[in-house]
Order: C-alpha cells, then sequence, then structure tokens
C-alpha cells in the first residue's frame, strides 16, 4: 500500500493541513480527540472533500482538485470499521456481512463467506438479527463487513473505543488475524498508545490538525512516556505458569517472574507492566519485599518529558523504567551499568487476548 | 338513524376511494420530497421545503382556487391534460389532486421525522461498502424510513377524509360523482330537514377516524416490537 495525501481542509475552528507519504501494510494514526483523526478517515474514504490538494493510493487518484478528481466514496474499494458497528438494523447478520460483497466487482473478489465466517467465529451467529447480538459480537460483525467488501485499504476509526477492556484486547486479536489472513493493508486510528503498539509498527502523530511526528510506535511510545499518566507499558509475553509458594510463576524471556494468584491467571498470556512500576537498585537490596528483583544490564537511555527512560536487558528480555534525571545521576546510570530492576508481583495485569500477538 | 340511500353509500365509498387514490399517488413524491430535504444539498431547497409546507398554512379554498386556474382549460396543466384527451376539472379525480396537495406537507413531515432519525453513520457505510446513492436509497434509507412511511400515509388519508375547501373548488358537489362526505354534510346542513341525516353522516366520519386512528396505533405497536 501506498497512499500519499497532501490535502487542505478547512472547518470554521479548524484545519486540517496534511502532507504525508505512507508505506506498508499498516500504520496508525495517534493523536488526542480533535486532531483531526477522523477528518483524515472521512477524506481518504471520500465522505468528506478537501478543499484542495491530492490524495492518491497505490498511485490512482482518489482526489486531485487540480484535475477536478473526485472518486465516490463507492468506487473507493476503502472499507471503513467505525467506532460503533452503525450494522444496518433490518438486515440479519449473514445480510450485513454480504452487503459489500454483493457490490463488490467479481474480479476484486478474493475474500469469501466462508473463510471469513471461520476466521471471525461468526458460524453461530450467521442467521441472527443484529439488535440482540453483543458490543463484541456486533464489532465483530462490522469489521467482517467491511473486510468481505475485499477493499483495497481498511480504515479502522478508533474501532475498540466503545469496547470494554476485556473485550479491546479480544477484539484487537481479531483484527490482527483477519487483516494478517487476508493481507489487507489497513489504517488504524486511535487515541490509545497500547492499541496502537498492539496493532501496527509505524505510527503518524496528529495534532492540532498537523502531523507531529512519523515513525515507530516503539518510538513514539518511548517519547510520550513523560507525558503519559501510565508512564511507558512494556508488553510482556509470559509462558508456563507454575503454582509456587502461593504465587504464580510465569517463563519470561528474561527469567521467571512472579505474579500474586488470583482472577487473572492463566497458562500464560500477554502482560502490561507500567514503566512507574520498576524500581532500580545500583546494588543488590537484601531485604525487600518486591517479589521480582532481576539483574539487568542498561542499554541506553532516552529523555522524555521531565523523565529519563531507562532501556534495560534482562536476559533476553528488554524492560522500560522510569526514573527522574536526577536519580540517573546520582545512581550514575549509563549505557552498560549493572543494576537491579525490582517489580512487585501485583504490578502485572494480563491482556485479555486470545491467540498469537505480536 | 335515518336510513342511507345510493347516494349516502357512494359519498362514503367515494371518500374512501379519493383518500387512498390520494395518498397511493402522494407516496413516492413524498418520499423524493422528504428524502431531498432531508439528505439533498441543493440550491432551491429552502424554497423546495416552503413549496412543500405552503399548503399547511393556506386556506384550502386558496389552493383549491390555484388548482382551478392550473388545471382550467386556459391552465397549463389543464391545456396539457386536454390535449391529451382527458379532462379532470369535476370529476372525482379532481378531489384526489386537490386531497394530495392538502395532505401532502403532512404527508413529508412524517417521513422525513423517521428518516432524519436514521444514524448517519449507516448511510456512510453503506456507500463505503460500494453502494450509490441510489442504491443506498432504496436499501439502507428506505427500508429504515417504514415507520415514517405508515405514520405519513395514515395522516394524509385521515386529513383526506375530511378535504372540503379545495375539492368543493376542483370537483364541485355532484352527488353519486364527486361529493364525499363532507361535501354531503354540507348538503345536508343547508336544507331544511337535513339535520339527521347530516348527524348520521357525521358519526360515519367519527367511526371512519377512529377506525384509522387504532389502526395507527396497532401498526406501530407491531413495528415497535419487530425493532
Amino acid at each position: 500500500m501506498e497512499l500519499r495525501l497532501a490535502t487542505h481542509k478547512r472547518f470554521s475552528a479548524f484545519s486540517l493541513d496534511l502532507d504525508l507519504v505512507i508505506q506498508g501494510e499498516s500504520c496508525g494514526i495517534f493523536g488526542p480527540s480533535g486532531s483531526g483523526k477522523s477528518t483524515l478517515v472521512s477524506l481518504v474514504s471520500g465522505l468528506l472533500k478537501p478543499d484542495r490538494g491530492s490524495i492518491l493510493l497505490d498511485g490512482m487518484p482518489l482526489f486531485d482538485s487540480g484535475s477536478r478528481i473526485d472518486v465516490a466514496p463507492d468506487r473507493r474499494r476503502i472499507g471503513i470499521v467505525f467506532q460503533q458497528p452503525s450494522l444496518f438494523p433490518h438486515l440479519s447478520v449473514r445480510g450485513n456481512l454480504l452487503y459489500g460483497l454483493k457490490r463488490c466487482a467479481p474480479e476484486h473478489r478474493r475474500i469469501d463467506l466462508e473463510s471469513l465466517v471461520r476466521v471471525l467465529q461468526l458460524e453461530s451467529l450467521l442467521d441472527r438479527g443484529v439488535n440482540n447480538l453483543s458490543g463484541g459480537e456486533k464489532q465483530r460483525v462490522a469489521i467482517g463487513r467491511a473486510v468481505l467488501s475485499n477493499p483495497r485499504l481498511l480504515l479502522m476509526d478508533e474501532p475498540l473505543s466503545a469496547l470494554d477492556d476485556h473485550l479491546r484486547f479480544q477484539i484487537i486479536s481479531h483484527l490482527k488475524a483477519v487483516c494478517g489472513e487476508f493481507h489487507i493493508p489497513f489504517l488504524f486510528i486511535s487515541h490509545s498508545m497500547l492499541e496502537m503498539r498492539l496493532m501496527t509498527e509505524q505510527v503518524i502523530a496528529l495534532a492540532g490538525g498537523r502531523v507531529t511526528a512519523q515513525t515507530t510506535t516503539e518510538h513514539l511510545a518511548r517519547e510520550r512516556m513523560g507525558l503519559s499518566p501510565v508512564g511507558y507499558i512494556n508488553l510482556l509475553r509470559l509462558a508456563g505458569m507454575r503454582i509456587e509458594g502461593g504465587a504464580s510463576v510465569y517463563r519470561w524471556e528474561g527469567g521467571e517472574l512472579v505474579l500474586p494468584r488470583g482472577e487473572q491467571e492463566a497458562s500464560g498470556g500477554l502482560f502490561e507492566l507500567s514503566s512507574k512500576d520498576i524500581i532500580l537498585f545500583k546494588r543488590h537490596p537484601e531485604a525487600i519485599s518486591a517479589r521480582n528483583l532481576l539483574a539487568c544490564t542498561v542499554v541506553s537511555l532516552f529523555e522524555s518529558g521531565s523523565r529519563t527512560g531507562v532501556e534495560l536487558a534482562v536476559g533476553q528480555g528488554r524492560l522500560i523504567a522510569e526514573i527522574v534525571p536526577a536519580a540517573a545521576q546520582d545512581l550514575d546510570i549509563v549505557p552498560g551499568s549493572q543494576l537491579y530492576a525490582a517489580i512487585k508481583a501485583s504490578a502485572f495485569r494480563k491482556l485479555a487476548m486470545a491467540g498469537p500477538v505480536g | 338513524m335515518p336510513a342511507f340511500s345510493s347516494a349516502e353509500y357512494s359519498a362514503i365509498l367515494l371518500s374512501l376511494k379519493v383518500s387512498l387514490a390520494a395518498t397511493v399517488v402522494s407516496l413516492p413524491f413524498g418520499f423524493l420530497a422528504a428524502y431531498l430535504l432531508s439528505y439533498g444539498r441543493f440550491r432551491g431547497k429552502l424554497a423546495l421545503d416552503v413549496l412543500v409546507n405552503l399548503p399547511l398554512t393556506l386556506p384550502p379554498v386558496v389552493i383549491g382556487y390555484l388548482l382551478l386556474i392550473l388545471l382550467g382549460r386556459h391552465g397549463w396543466l389543464g391545456k396539457t391534460l386536454a390535449s391529451l384527451g382527458v379532462s379532470v376539472l369535476f370529476t372525482w379525480k379532481a378531489a384526489v389532486i386537490a386531497t394530495a396537495v392538502v395532505g401532502f406537507p403532512l404527508m413529508v413531515r412524517a417521513i422525513r421525522v423517521g428518516m432524519e432519525a436514521i444514524d448517519p453513520r449507516l448511510i456512510q457505510a453503506s456507500r463505503a461498502l460500494g453502494a450509490g446513492p441510489v442504491d443506498c436509497l432504496l436499501t439502507v434509507i428506505l427500508p429504515l424510513s417504514i415507520r415514517g412511511l405508515v405514520a405519513g400515509s395514515v395522516l394524509m388519508f385521515a386529513r383526506g377524509l375530511g378535504e372540503f375547501g379545495a375539492t368543493i373548488i376542483v370537483a364541485g358537489n355532484i352527488p353519486g360523482v364527486t361529493q364525499t362526505i363532507p361535501l354531503a354534510i354540507y348538503d345536508y346542513a343547508s336544507s331544511p330537514g337535513g339535520d339527521p341525516m347530516a348527524l348520521a353522516l357525521c358519526l360515519v366520519s367519527i367511526i371512519l377516524s377512529v377506525a384509522v386512528l387504532l389502526i395507527h396505533e396497532q401498526l406501530g405497536r407491531r413495528m415497535a416490537r419487530l425493532d
């Protein structure tokens, strides 16, 4: 996919000026509400017309004010998944799913109903009406409907914002499965850094209707660490759970981690850990209540707002911890320093994700 | 209660026939007007809005008189129709036209209320899924406007049963030909000894109106259950 945008759109209290090229199979559009993310979706899909400029998808003009080209939304072959499922209430699940497929020219059809239903696990819902589905089921059908229209590009406009945390991560795995299986390029629009990192590797940051950065999600996440109230979220894949001494012990690439026993118990999965929940020690602390004490080496340091991020190598694993710059000086932390990282057992939080991610 | 003669029965039947015909004929135009006013972006939208709603505030007699001029032998519509060998004035067809024009704003308003309640995301979704504007109109907007269409039709039908002012001018008051219930009541009320018959026809009017309202209520409930 190659999407080139050079557009200007003015509203009464806001103007959106974009000049960017997006290449690759996926890209995130990140920004706070009011930054112009949804307007970008409307411009690319043709639901909104730029005042001037051009939009090219894979070299084909979708809009060009110079040569008066404005391809109608129904001819752009760009699928959209909205924040709300927006299913047609007068059609069954099957009717909704087939709506786009029926309107797709035969030569463009490469995804069929059967394989889509299999990937999204919609078998049992097919003949139901859409009004009695749960929120997560509705969004799955909405994703399926957009994918089945066999789009050249899929736009996902905050598709997870209306769902609770538990469902969010389930839907992410469905999204990844469906886009991976059918090789659909997508733009993922979100104001959640975590969602962004789970979905895509490159990202465009918007603020006030302007592009402020085009970078990797990892880099953006580090850059935003000091600004975010939750810090940087480390994503850890844990496996091989066993019970030991009243706690759950998991295998991680950086060694073993101890988590409390409780409702989030599972044989393994993806866990989050905030950079704020890691305490660094220069020497081995003899007595400490935190259950996880990991020997680690500093890989790099970076500045983010009023904080200093410390990238740590723990065995094969990587962790980001944050400290105040003064602490970095006091402890004389430089790349190569040997440190101990202490993490409370309760600092880990399981992401309720089905299937493999990442 | 006095016994109805064939003239009264034909007035009752004619009222139903005229109202029904006016409703059926108006339905596609009403839907189109509601669509243009709800979703159209064009010059003269305000003018169309005013034109559609004008019969609501104009005296029916004025509408009748304007229709009389328009459909008359020298009116531009009358001339066209005459060249096709069709004469409309003082036939039941004129009553249908008068009823349709007078009831049209009510119908359009009811359809619009239903149409504007449709989530705009559904329309955007249908366009993004490959439906052109007409496709979207027929497969999303029309089925989701059914409630409004039913409400508008019932309203117009009920209003049509009572149409008087415009009808008497373009269709006259010819018993057995263009005399509807209100016109018959008018005749009886203004002739000596006609009171019992006028009252009996009033009763018929009331029964019909109540029946229409009950049917409307029932349909509304059934549709609410389907949602």
